[in-house]
């Protein structure tokens, strides 16, 4: 025995492993989400020293009230224009999601990614940065794309992997990569996308440029280095970022406190890194659009980086290879305390006098049709397994600028082998 | 030059001739460098081109690809290739993949400069040669230069290169061409032929291996410091070997390596890394499958032992010259 006080009157130690809230057939009970009133929190001016806005980073930014009026300093004060584009985009995402969910399980493709319940946390994110600034998003923010007005064939032709898909149906389902709207390619890898941003802001501001970079990872991702990593040299370089982290309540079947949820907030993690930190109410579209506003204008005017934490809900499973019954209660979603995004700014311009129930409906059977259209002309090009797919041998491009000689005899061998298989 | 000068010659000629080209690692602004490799770049470039980083590899590599899909070409240094791990997802999974999953519409035309191997006293973590781990990687490209001209030359060609390289330095020959004779002193890189550098642009193709000493009797497939030890052993034994420099381990210059079994029809494979697994094995298998009916000997490999590498017994873990020349009286003995 080591030399030491005396300790055998203490109880044993023990491990704390969390537990969520509800498991499938309890009763849900949200009694811990505080949900501050819309307006409460202070708007701070976008030059503010990080150590002057703690209060941001624990509370929770909401312009949306009970009434979906839009109240307090942070009403963005949109155009009628802005937020119908912005209800209609969200209401096209979901229409797409349902539609590209059914043709999963129709065996059109092998995957699909709903973001149901976060269109805000992208669309409303998109609308308040300029076109070209240069988005690394995780894989459930299709909303971007929506936003900047990317053909749906082009989204559904990289789903189906088909001869159409400019990714050579190389990606899994959902992992757009489109450059000419300044989206990069999306990793499978969680976090990943968070150095690579900061060193896109970082090299941005190594040539005088003016557009800045945003990323988004979901709450799990936090635990993962690379997100450290990040928050690091955005902090030490002053890097024009802004970081989001989707907080969705789940990453699978970890419940967020596996990221660390019971202890603090996710905006609060960037405190310690002397970073701009903003918690907002995820499903509240103008709350979201009036925090990226505030982050943009602050990198973009050299003030620093911004970690924002939308606080929302994955009302759906994680993917299409998820089952969320087996782990959390069926009543979450319904009961969740903010509401659905597209809901409460469909109730927001209707309380306006610029929207109304008819026109809401209309649009919800038009957009169902467009996406329809666009399946239905993406499926001319195939769908996954159906043989209207790349070429084969472009599975052996963009290993590198130039075929190496392995790859080049690999490829030949390839060729010999389906000559074999499949002979004139 | 020695290979250091080389090296930040290298550098130096390539910021000047393209504004996109920025260093980063830890200490290589102000102080440049450990190995002093950077050393002035800052004063000349600036610190936005030439900047300290976080003790972050992770960092260091992510924020390079992110950089480089903006259209810079970052040449991150990382310390010492022991410490390359806590980098090797945003390598392997991502600088490695972006053109691909991307069909090309981004890339990362980074160059990740970093000293390795052993021979310097280093203990366990600071002197591994982690190659094999990124030869491994569809994607990636590995050079490791074994003279001041080649690492210059081969350098230069890297940076511009549109793939991401891995470039190893062999810091046991940073200051002299080190011949496995630990008790001996080493000469200067200055008494060399390859210190004579150029202050210029010049390029050394990748993929195009160096035939350093013509021989018939037997080939010697080496790279970096172990070029060196295998032909003073060559020397000091008076065998007629052909030793070549692979100086790119991917792209391989497979047609030198074939042509030169195919002529001596014997082959033996030399690296400081550990054995099983190692690059010695894949290097094994191209030259049986493709130079078998040619070979009179069994391939013979020459490595560092499947173990850490030991401080204390440095020099009983380094492939040096004993190991080598019993392998080669092994394989002409057949």
């Amino acid at each position: 025995m080591a030399d030491g006080p005396l300790r055998s009157n203490l109880p044993p130690l023990e491990l704390h492993v969390p537990e969520p809230r509800s498991r499938p057939g309890d009763p849900v009970d949200f009694s811990d989400v505080i949900v501050p009133a819309a307006g409460s929190m202070a708007r701070p001016d976008e030059a503010v020293s990080p150590h002057d806005m703690r209060d941001l980073s624990f509370g929770l930014v909401r312009v949306l009230d009970d009434d979906h009026k839009a109240v307090g300093a942070w009403d963005p004060r949109l155009p009628a224009e802005t937020l119908l584009k912005m209800l209609r985009t969200m209401a096209l995402t979901r229409a797409f999601d349902e539609r590209l969910y059914r043709a999963q399980r129709q065996g059109k493709t092998s995957f699909y990614m709903k973001c149901t319940g976060e269109e805000a946390t992208s669309v409303a994110a998109a609308a308040a940065m300029q076109g070209d600034d240069m988005v690394f998003p995780s894989y459930r923010q299709q909303g971007i794309l929506m936003w900047r007005g990317y053909a749906l064939t082009e989204m559904i032709n990289q789903i189906y992997s088909n001869r159409g898909d400019k990714l050579k149906g190389r990606q899994l389902p959902i992992m757009y990569s489109v450059p000419e709207l300044s989206f990069f390619t999306i990793s499978g890898n969680l976090a990943t996308q968070y150095p690579q941003a900061v060193g896109w802001a970082m090299a941005s501001a190594i040539k005088g440029d003016t557009r800045i970079a945003s990323c988004w990872c979901g709450e799990g991702s936090t635990a993962e280095g690379d997100f450290h990593s990040a928050m690091t040299f955005a902090s030490v370089y002053n890097a024009p970022t802004i970081l989001n982290v989707v907080n969705n309540q789940w990453a699978i079947s970890s419940f967020s406190g596996f990221a660390g949820a019971e202890r603090t907030t996710f905006a609060a993690r960037a405190i310690g890194y002397g970073i701009a930190g903003l918690r907002v109410d995820g499903n509240d579209a103008l709350a979201v659009y009036a925090a990226t506003q505030w982050a943009a204008e602050r990198a973009r005017s050299n003030k620093g980086p911004t970690l924002i934490e939308h606080f929302t809900y994955r009302a759906e499973g994680h993917s299409t290879s998820d089952d969320p019954s087996a782990y959390r209660s069926a009543q979450e979603s319904a009961e969740w305390p903010l509401g659905d995004p597209i809901h409460r700014l469909k109730q927001h311009v209707i309380g306006l006098g610029i929207w109304d129930d008819e026109r809401h409906a209309a649009m919800d059977l038009e957009l169902a049709e467009m996406v329809k259209a666009a399946t239905k002309q993406a499926e001319k090009n195939g769908v996954l397994g159906h043989g209207m797919h790349q070429p084969f041998e472009t599975m052996f491009e963009d290993v590198f600028e130039e075929l190496p000689w392995h790859l080049q005899e690999q490829m030949a061998q390839a060729l010999e082998e389906r000559a074999a298989k499949w002979p004139k | 030059m020695n290979m250091i000068e080389a090296i930040n010659s290298a550098m130096h000629v390539m910021m000047e001739r393209d504004p996109d080209v920025v260093v980063m690692g830890e200490d290589v602004g102000y102080f440049g460098g450990v190995f002093r490799c950077t050393a002035g770049l800052q004063a000349k470039f600036g610190k936005t081109r030439v900047f300290d980083t976080p003790i972050s590899e992770c960092g260091i590599v992510g924020v390079a690809v992110g950089m480089g899909a903006y259209g810079l070409r970052p040449v991150p240094e990382i310390q010492f290739a022991d410490y390359i791990y806590p980098g090797i997802d945003q390598l392997i999974s991502e600088a490695a993949r972006l053109r691909y999953r991307s069909a090309g519409e981004f890339i990362a035309p980074i160059t990740v400069r970093s000293p390795f191997g052993g021979g310097i006293f280093g203990g366990q973590t600071h002197s591994q040669s982690p190659e094999s781990l990124f030869t491994h990687v569809a994607g990636l490209k590995t050079v490791i230069p074994s003279t001041p001209y080649d690492a210059k030359g081969l350098l230069i060609s890297a940076i511009e290169d549109n793939d991401p390289v891995i470039f190893f330095e062999p810091k046991r020959i940073y200051n002299g061409p080190f011949t496995g004779y630990y008790d001996r002193p080493v000469e200067p890189w200055s008494k060399h032929a390859a210190a004579d550098v150029p202050t210029g642009h010049y390029r050394i193709p990748l993929g195009k291996a160096n035939i350093v000493r013509a021989g018939e009797a037997l080939t010697i497939l080496a790279y970096g410091t172990m070029v060196h030890v295998a032909k003073a052993v060559v020397e000091a034994n008076g065998v007629d070997a052909e030793v070549i420099d692979l100086r790119t381990l991917l792209p391989l210059d497979i047609e030198t390596i074939e042509a030169s079994v195919k002529k001596t029809g014997r082959c033996l494979i030399v690296h400081e890394a550990t054995r099983t697994s190692g690059f010695g094995a894949e290097l094994s298998a191209l030259v049986q499958e493709r130079c078998f009916y040619h070979l009179e000997a069994p391939v013979e490999r020459v490595t560092g032992f499947d173990t850490p590498y030991p401080h204390s017994l440095e020099w009983a873990y380094f492939p040096g010259p004993i190991r080598i020349g019993r392998a080669i009286a092994k394989i002409m003995k057949d």
